[in-house]
């Protein structure tokens, strides 16, 4: 009986750590095919879309990455401190 | 806002208001740890040492974002990520630095123990942060603009519109970097605070039983 318990505790956390990974690769993925995308764009010529506009758009590249570093440092606070809270 | 219309930088000029204040506020908050370090050693307080270590923390997760930013705009600017520029190389130099003292951190166990040694570390960082980001790259020629004879902001910015958004936009990410800094040592000191209960409660359980 217990041992059944332990069983399906790990499954649970096999599953949960198997939907992170796909979460992860999917991101993986993405950022890859856009990496991709922005290079074959940029061989021919100067005129690809992160030059164009004044070279605009690397202001709106590196707005984003510092929106999305420092969201991703206030989760990891949050998530800190909630394990912080939980050990009460 | 106009800013000044210059060759190859283009708009990226606009980067000013948030790639130099990363680095900015990266000082700031080695600063701030710099200061606790020498608290910590001359008061011996534990909670000194928490408001010293996160505060690195918050600055080397500014340098992270600075670095990030600058590679992402020396991309389309010098046409490559990494030109092995005298300013690129002194950060990256002083940002191994810096995560060396996690590692310092991470590896100690005992408290006392870690908060001495760190602190020490600490100042050394600090006081070879300052030659290899404020001397060392002035001293040859840089790709930064306003660097090697390269044209910086304050020699074309005549009516001062860049200074207009440039100063506020500071004044801001030393706020967002002082912000995230006291929510990281408010956490270290809970989880100081609460350490030491239990080791105190234990202490007694133990006195109790014996």
């Amino acid at each position: 009986m217990k041992k059944r318990i332990i069983f399906n505790l790990s499954l649970k956390k096999t599953i949960i750590t198997m939907r992170k990974a796909s979460f992860i690769t999917t991101l993986l993925i993405l950022i890859t095919a856009i990496i991709s995308k922005a290079q074959t764009a940029n061989e021919p010529e100067m005129a690809d879309t992160m030059r164009s506009n004044g070279k605009i758009y690397v202001v709106v590249l590196v707005l984003a990455t510092i929106f999305a570093g420092i969201i991703a440092y206030l989760i990891r606070i949050d998530r800190k401190i909630s394990k912080l809270e939980k050990n009460k | 806002m106009p800013v000044p219309r210059l060759n190859i930088i283009n708009e990226s000029i606009r980067n000013l208001y948030y790639h130099v204040p990363m680095w900015f506020t990266m000082i700031l908050l080695f600063t701030g740890s710099f200061i606790y370090s020498i608290k910590y050693l001359r008061g011996g307080n534990l909670r000194d040492d928490v408001y010293a270590s996160q505060l690195t923390n918050t600055g080397i997760f500014f340098s992270i974002l600075g670095m990030l930013s600058g590679m992402e705009w020396a991309n389309y600017t010098w046409g490559a990520p990494w030109s092995n520029d005298p300013k690129q190389l002194g950060t990256a130099m002083s940002m191994l630095i810096y995560f060396a003292y996690i590692i310092l951190r991470g590896g100690l166990k005992d408290d006392e123990k870690r908060a001495k040694i760190s602190a020490v570390y600490n100042i050394f960082a600090y006081a070879l942060m300052i030659p290899l980001l404020w001397v060392l790259p002035r001293m040859v020629d840089s790709l930064h603009p306003g660097n090697g004879g390269n044209p910086g902001f304050n020699q074309y910015d005549l009516d001062s519109n860049m200074r207009m958004v440039f100063y506020p936009a500071v004044i801001g990410w030393f706020l967002i970097g002082l912000w995230i800094a006291t929510l990281k040592i408010r956490w270290g000191l809970l989880k100081f605070e609460k350490e030491n209960n239990f080791q105190f409660e234990f202490e007694k359980n133990h006195n109790n039983n014996a």
